[in-house]
């Protein structure tokens, strides 16, 4: 498998780190683009939740994260997943039921998992990663391993009762967590002006005695400034802290949504934030990259992903047999 | 195949049946309304209360945020208070988060509180394998309701039947879990579909087709699975009874005794996986009286792998029964015990 190179720190603080993260964003888009292909020519099966629009976010918060630090992720995760720094051929191999992909086959689009990038996994229920992270955080605590857990959820996951208890189970025992609430308006048909009766949804943790901040998720920046901030402050012992990236999914929820609980105009408002662009022209104004450069980065993202894609069509199919034994971790002797 | 199917055409999906259910009751009576996930504008992650609330309003059909938990007990404290509630979880798998107001309040309040209060809810729900979703949101866990008692446990398998079950159900003064294969949703049902009100009544099993030589007890999806064996083995002079209990909770075994009585034979089959399974109760039932001594062969059974649902499709169809399954577990018996 490839070695994993994540590169740590400012988007602008060097033209390595504002490679990184235009790849990265790059990466996430033309992966979830591929996905949509693949489902729509038949060769994926089951449904896909794809995260076009939301790229700056997980690229943003993944920045601010050494490879030992840890993530738990959500239905729409493979952004997440990519800007960890997952092997993008072992991720479509899951999509496509092969047995090299992330869980054998096993586990699909809402499942995939990497140790090696500390990704604890993607997760099908709303809201059920959110405890996860803070048991990981946990562990850090207890282990004094110095390393933090990051929680990504959406909007719609934050009136789940785990989001409540586990921010208050956080604050109390002030650990190493980011509870990182991509505000995507929606949460299936449902807005956000419907389901909370409040604005600024990082105000949630004013009821937990947790800070929160609410950024501009379209914005890799202003992402990446948050994400450190929150780092920091974890990794010294000040506790947890909430971040709010409002952001926008530009697709459906999933394939069977009609989208009728929004307007197109507000979709096309939307694409005009659109997260790459935004950062290409922060690029421009500070003359950290090139067109050229630009243009050579958006190629490397597309060939990586066709390579991945090219990779996992020919590995081998999952198979039955020793699901059975699958089951259960062995014990050892 | 059925008398009904002469008086009217109506092929409609389970989708279609389930709404037509719901809106029969919403007319009829105004405490009942439905609440859930999605259901308003996107008409459920399944599209079955489509246009519901076009027809009655956003206080009638509810659109919920993401907490199970507080809209299963939000209708729990609604039915305690005059109003007899619908509630739809998005996936059944789901049911594990309001599983406190489901097990602990829902289902025990008529009893622990000796009668003085009681509990006219309807829980609906998706569940079952076959779309790719993964172990999530593929389950089948009627068995998780059926061992809780003060529930009443609804699985139907065909639109016509899953209309007039509903029916009751929502008459139903206790709270009643209500478990809809998601893969019968978009399919008509081998029965035209009842134009009017007429309800089917709860826990009353139903004898699907008639034959001496093996008796089939399935549930939900398996009922249609059995039938296209029952169907395929009758050419070859194989012929089946088939039975769909429909209510797995209370249930009604007299149709299966009387069946085992007369083939001799019997074979369970569920979705679900087989440790711990409801067809376990069946094959207790007939073992525990006087039917057991009618058999001739030992009972079979075929459930699900005791595993969580799989992703890819090829193991996906591994994990549960299929009709081959079945055919070749029916042919077995019949030509091995004679
Ligand atoms: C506990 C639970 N309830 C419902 C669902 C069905 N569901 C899947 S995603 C989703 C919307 C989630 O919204 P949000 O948290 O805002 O994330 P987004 O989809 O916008 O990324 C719903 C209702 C689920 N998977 N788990
Ligand atoms: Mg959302």
């Amino acid at each position: 498998m490839t070695t994993i190179q994540l590169l740590k720190g400012h988007p602008l603080s060097s033209k390595e780190h504002a490679t990184h993260a235009l790849l990265y964003m790059w990466k996430v888009r033309k992966f979830e683009e591929a996905v949509k292909d693949l489902f729509g020519r038949g060769m994926m099966h089951g449904t896909m939740h794809l995260s076009i629009g939301q790229e700056a976010s997980a690229t943003g918060m993944c920045l601010a994260l050494d490879l030992a630090d840890q993530i738990t992720s959500t239905h729409r995760g493979h952004g997440h997943c990519i800007a960890k720094g997952a092997d993008l051929t072992r991720m479509i191999a899951e999509l496509l039921g092969k047995k090299i992909g992330y869980c054998g086959g096993r586990g699909g689009s809402m499942h995939i998992a990497d140790v090696e990038t500390g990704n604890l996994g993607a997760n099908g229920v709303v809201g059920g990663g959110i405890p996860i992270a803070v048991g990981a955080a946990l562990a850090s605590k207890l282990q004094k391993k110095g390393t933090v857990a990051v929680s990504f959820f959406g909007d719609g996951a934050m009136n789940e009762g785990a989001f409540h208890e586990a921010a208050n189970l956080a604050a109390i025992w002030k650990l190493p967590v980011i509870f990182f609430c991509e505000n995507n308006h929606y949460g299936m048909s449902s807005s956000t002006d419907k389901a909370f009766a409040i604005h600024k949804l990082s105000d949630r943790g004013l009821g937990y005695g947790i800070p929160g901040v609410t950024v501009d998720g379209n914005n890799v920046v202003e992402v990446y400034e948050a994400a450190e901030a929150a780092v920091a402050r974890a990794k010294s012992g000040g506790g947890p802290t909430i971040i709010e990236a409002v952001t926008y999914r530009w697709e459906g929820h999933s394939r069977s949504d009609k989208n009728l609980y929004r307007t197109k105009e507000e979709i096309e408002e939307w694409k005009h934030k659109d997260p790459i662009p935004k950062f290409i022209s922060i690029l421009h104004e500070k003359n950290l990259l090139s067109q050229v450069e630009i243009d050579a980065i958006q190629q490397q993202a597309y060939d990586e992903i066709m390579h991945a894609v090219n990779e996992a069509v020919k590995a081998e199919s999952a198979e039955p047999s020793g699901l059975l034994d699958a089951v259960f971790k062995k014990v050892s002797a | 195949m059925s008398e009904k199917s002469d008086t009217n055409n109506r092929m409609l999906t389970m989708a279609e049946s389930l709404r037509e259910a719901m809106t029969i009751a919403m007319t009829e009576r105004d405490d009942v309304f439905l609440m859930g996930e999605d259901v308003g504008i996107y008409g459920g992650a399944f599209g079955v209360s489509s246009e519901m609330q076009n027809k009655f309003g956003e206080e009638r059909v509810i659109d919920t945020p993401i907490s199970e938990l507080g809209i299963v007990g939000a209708a729990v404290g609604a039915a305690l208070a005059g109003m007899r509630p619908i509630v739809e979880i998005q996936f059944s798998d789901f049911t594990a988060q309001a599983m406190d107001q489901i097990a602990n309040q829902a289902a025990k309040i008529h009893f622990m509180l000796g009668g003085a209060l009681h509990v006219p809810l309807v829980l609906r729900t998706p569940q079952g394998s076959g779309t790719g979703a993964a172990a999530q949101h593929s389950q089948v866990l009627e068995t998780w309701f059926a061992n809780i008692p003060g529930l009443k446990v609804v699985v139907p398998s065909n639109p016509a039947d899953a209309k007039g079950l509903l029916l009751s159900a929502i008459d139903d003064p206790n709270p009643v879990i209500f478990l809809e294969h998601k893969l019968l949703y978009k399919f008509p049902g081998r029965d035209a579909v009842p134009e009017g009100s007429e309800r089917i009544p709860l826990g009353v099993s139903k004898v699907v087709r008639r034959g001496s030589d093996l008796t089939i007890v399935a549930t939900g999806i398996m009922v249609n699975k059995s039938w296209d064996v029952a169907e395929k083995l009758a050419a070859e002079g194989i012929n089946i009874t088939l039975i769909d209990p429909r209510t797995i909770s209370p249930l009604d075994m007299e149709p299966i005794h009387e069946s085992v009585r007369e083939t001799g034979r019997l074979l369970v089959v569920q979705e679900g996986p087989s440790h711990g399974g409801f067809i376990n109760e069946v094959i207790a039932r007939v073992s525990e009286s006087p039917t057991f001594g009618s058999l001739i062969a030992p009972i079979k059974r075929l459930a699900g792998m005791n595993i969580p649902i799989p992703y890819a499709p090829q193991l996906e169809r591994a994990a549960v029964p299929q009709v081959e399954d079945i055919e070749v577990a029916a042919r077995e018996i019949v030509k091995n015990w004679r």
